[in-house]
């Protein structure tokens, strides 16, 4: 693919998504529309995160692609493969070592440094969409900070079920001024998103781009009273025994057999390799 | 015993190599030629060039290939092959007037100057299968006339010089352009006509068809399609004048819709437009009817809530690409969005007491 | 005393037509102010400029705002418009329907104002719903209940509910009892004048009925073809109507 451009896209698209990226970090969690470019790639495959990611490597960078939390499923390989042949940037499994990371729906179990930056992939930035389906209202309610029917909706939820039923995508609020839509990471990954390192949401189809500058203050909406639970399955991974990361349920069997592992496979990897076992390992091992 | 899933790479290789081999489908027959596609269905060529936005009939014909048949995959070719094309600058703005027409019809008049010319149309055969294409036959040929060589009028100027339609005047600001710019709103009706123009057929088609059933009625009928070549010219700063740089086939439809008019006009007809690469009717005049559809504000009219006077839902449901990629990707593997909504459900339930969830097995 | 709203000189027009024009007039405090005439009098336009639903062509409105003090809202941006929507004004509207979120239950409905402006705390909130739908006569089971299951009184009474949670000091209503039977409308007079009367409401309700003015305002305007031909306290209008246009609306509803 030595016809194209360095990560594909051309420098005077990669300049406007910049600035786009550049605004996005000066007004944390605002959507900034973008000239999304046609990519080799399908809408909804991450082509907002792919042309984040274009503009934001260096040849010099370490590039990382996780899909739901694995680097070996297969639009993660896929995303991984293509910058691998347009962009010729070294790739890694291991979160330590990428400096971008491009994600679709988590965000590593591991802390991650200031030197970092996390591109999520975004199928509706709009986190009122589902509330109001029209694009020139939802900006009127972001631009007055009309937030009120965000509100209703967690409202109805407590009184229908008893609490907030959102369990990923779940709505948070930017420095308290922005509603922001987390990209559909689980709301176990809520918390992570104070952090060091830089992110950034690009959603191709939608033409928005928006972002967090480190250590950007980033609240789950809630009531006092039923605050905020970012809880996941009450279960230690099987493989490496972690208490603490988000795990994925397995069907082992057709007789309901299920077991329950680490969804982050570098994560998971790195603790067995120092040591760490599930239950299923031992009983392997036995 | 659980083994992580690795291999995906290995699986996408192989998934590649059976996709191009189902491709080229049974050795024993003889493999279709890009000039085959180009030259022999180009009724699917120009669909492709006009919602691929790209006018070259020969990397149509080559997507139409890779795409084993698939137009919204060979559109999809297209736009991503386009998008990486440099741009070298504008042509002028084409002079439809200045057609050599194949065919121009009116609906609106019996005979008129520049006459009914019917040309490479389906619409007045029987729809009953021809088995003879079913053989190889002869090749056919149509009886031939020497081209007057006289410029065609358009239909809706005999209408201007009554005063009887609403003046289309000359505007030369040059237009938004969607592939450069993000698509914002409230948008003009030349930014929606480019959305128009490389929009999907079907969902144009329902639109339109929307509109005639009583869904934002607009009373249009065809003033004018004319489908022909026109010259494409453009500046070179160089020479200091303009050059012209190749021909395309375009279909143009305009129609002339009723209007009852308003406080500060009096009764008279309006236009809707189309225009799209190769001959392409059906899209045009669907395109016709959807933009004079969406013209309700500018034309005082009332807006009854049909889908197709609604410009976000028009200009953000209509492209194709968009559309079934953010369709299909749902595909993709969602097991962590899933595995938290098992969570909620599971947890609801048992606060339901609704069921014992059973245990992992562990 | 400031007045609470100060209309000066307000006109709009549709086109050619005269929507409404030379409409002034002072609200103090406490005070409900009654606009009668029959439809295309211009009432409900005039209405919809003051509540900012509509642009005014011409004209002041000043709002005695609790921070600035006497602010013309017209000039006002949008967002400390919408601001005053949302918190010292309330807007009852004639169909329920326009003025509820018809999927959302009772309670989120009544609660929607306060989350608005910052309630965060789901038990106060609900409770605060609860003693709402309990003042304007809704039964407290019915907390959870989409409006689409009440009955047309009841949706009206939840839609004075939402819009009063939150104190407001001004209250506009277009034809509060506009669509509902006659006993219906009767029940709902009797609770909106208690509300007016406990909380002390300023409002300015626009009707075509003149029993709707006689118990609920204490002054009235009477328009017709877009002006203001008559006005003062609702009783003396009433009862010795000066001009020939309100002397016809009286007598006709007298003639009922």
């Amino acid at each position: 693919m030595t016809d194209y451009n360095f990560a594909y896209l051309d420098e005077q698209t990669k300049r406007m998504i910049r600035r786009a990226i550049l605004k996005g970090l000066a007004i944390p969690g605002y959507q900034v529309p973008f000239a999304s470019r046609e990519m080799p790639m399908p809408y909804g495959w991450g082509t907002g995160g792919v042309q984040v990611s274009a503009a934001t490597l260096t040849p010099d960078d370490t590039f990382k692609v996780i899909d739901q939390g694995a680097d070996d499923t297969t639009n993660a390989v896929s995303i991984r493969q293509f910058f691998e042949k347009t962009a010729d940037v070294e790739t890694t499994t291991e979160t330590s070592e990428a400096t971008v990371i491009q994600t679709r729906h988590r965000i590593p179990e591991e802390p991650l440094s200031e030197d970092q930056i996390l591109v999520y992939q975004v199928p509706i930035p709009e986190p009122l969409r589902f509330l109001e389906p029209r694009e020139t209202e939802t900006r009127k309610m972001h631009a007055l900070e009309e937030y009120g029917l965000m509100h209703v909706k967690l409202y109805e939820d407590i009184s229908r079920h008893g609490h907030i039923a959102t369990a990923y995508a779940y709505p948070v609020k930017v420095e308290g001024r922005y509603v922001m839509d987390p990209s559909p990471i689980p709301k176990f990954d809520n918390p992570k998103m104070e952090m060091a390192a830089i992110q950034l949401f690009g959603a191709g189809r939608e033409q928005r781009i928006y972002a967090l500058p480190p250590y950007t203050k980033v609240v789950s909406l809630d009531f006092e009273d039923h605050p905020f639970d970012p809880s996941k399955a009450p279960h230690p991974c099987g493989l490496c025994g972690a208490e603490h990361s988000y795990l994925d349920e397995v069907i082992t069997d057709d007789q309901g057999g299920r077991m329950f592992v680490c969804s982050d496979t570098d994560y998971c990897e790195k603790r067995r390799a120092a040591g760490h076992v599930g239950t299923l390992t031992q009983e392997a091992a036995a | 015993m659980y083994v992580a899933v690795k291999g995906g790479e290995r699986a996408i290789e192989n998934a590649h190599a059976w996709l191009a081999e189902e491709r080229r489908g049974d050795v024993a027959i003889a493999e279709l030629s890009v000039e085959q596609i180009k030259s022999q269905l180009t009724i699917a060529v120009n669909r492709v060039m006009a919602e691929g936005s790209l006018y070259d009939p020969d990397l149509a014909a080559l997507a139409m290939k890779q795409s084993r048949g698939d137009l919204i995959e060979a559109i999809f070719l297209i736009r991503a092959y386009r998008t990486t094309l440099p741009r070298f600058g504008n042509t002028r703005p084409i002079e439809t007037s200045e057609m050599e027409c194949e065919r121009r019809i009116s609906a609106t008049y019996k005979d008129l100057p520049g006459g009914q010319v019917l040309g490479p149309t389906f619409d007045y055969t029987h729809r009953l299968l021809d088995f003879k294409l079913a053989a190889e036959g002869a090749p056919t040929s149509a009886p031939e006339r020497k081209a007057s060589g006289d410029l065609v009028p358009h239909v809706a100027e005999f209408l201007n010089q009554e005063g009887l339609i609403e003046e289309a005047p000359r505007d030369d600001t040059t237009p938004p352009d969607l592939t450069r710019e993000p698509l914002e709103l409230p948008a003009e009706r030349a930014l929606r006509l480019q959305a128009l123009a490389r929009a999907d057929e079907g969902f144009t088609l329902g639109m339109a068809y929307s509109t005639q059933r009583g869904y934002g009625r607009t009373h249009a009928f065809v003033g004018e399609l004319r489908i022909g070549q026109v010259a494409v010219e453009m500046d070179i700063p160089e020479l200091g004048f303009a050059i012209e740089v190749g021909e395309i086939t375009v279909t143009e439809c305009e129609t002339v819709n009723q209007f009852k008019g308003s406080k500060s006009e009096p009764p008279q007809f309006t236009r809707g437009y189309g225009l799209v690469f190769g001959q392409s009717e059906r899209k045009s005049i669907s395109m016709s009817l959807v933009d004079r559809a969406l013209r309700w504000e500018e034309l005082g009219e009332d807006n009854v809530g049909a889908p197709a006077q609604d410009a976000e839902f028009v200009l953000y449901h209509g492209d194709n690409i968009q559309a079934t990629g953010f369709l299909e990707h749902i595909k993709l593997p969602h097991y962590v969005d899933f595995q938290s909504e098992l969570e909620l459900v599971r947890k609801m339930r048992r606060e339901a007491g609704a069921d014992q969830m059973p245990e992992a097995a562990e | 005393m400031t007045p609470l709203l100060s209309v000066k000189d307000v006109a709009k027009y549709y086109g050619p037509h005269i929507g409404c024009t030379d409409v002034s007039f002072d609200l103090y405090p406490g005070e409900v102010m009654g606009i009668v005439g029959e439809s295309g009098s211009g009432k409900s336009t005039l209405l919809n400029c003051l509540a900012g639903h509509l642009p005014a062509d011409r004209g002041e409105v000043f709002f005695d705002t609790r921070v600035d003090g006497p602010r013309d809202t017209l000039k006002m941006r949008e967002p400390e418009r919408r601001l005053l929507g949302r918190t010292d004004w309330a807007f009852v509207h004639q169909h329920a329907r326009d003025g509820l979120r018809m999927g959302v239950s009772a309670g989120g409905n009544v609660g929607e104002r306060l989350m608005a402006v910052g309630a965060r705390n789901y038990g106060d909130i609900r409770a605060n719903a609860q003693d709402w739908l309990g003042r304007v006569e809704i039964d407290a089971s019915r907390i959870d209940d989409r409006p689409t299951t009440f009955s047309g009184g009841m949706q009206q009474r939840l839609q004075i509910a939402r819009n009063l949670v939150t104190g407001p000091r001004l209250v506009f209503m277009d034809e509060p009892t506009g669509g509902l039977d006659v006993s219906v409308q009767a029940r709902l007079l009797d609770l909106l004048r208690g509300l007016v009367r406990d909380l002390g409401l300023s409002a300015i309700i626009v009707t075509h009925d003149l029993a709707v003015v006689r118990l609920l305002a204490d002054r009235l305007m009477v328009m017709k073809s877009g002006h203001v031909v008559e006005s003062g306290l609702t009783d003396q209008v009433l009862d010795d109507p000066q001009h020939a246009y309100t002397q016809l609306l009286v007598s006709s509803v007298l003639q009922v």
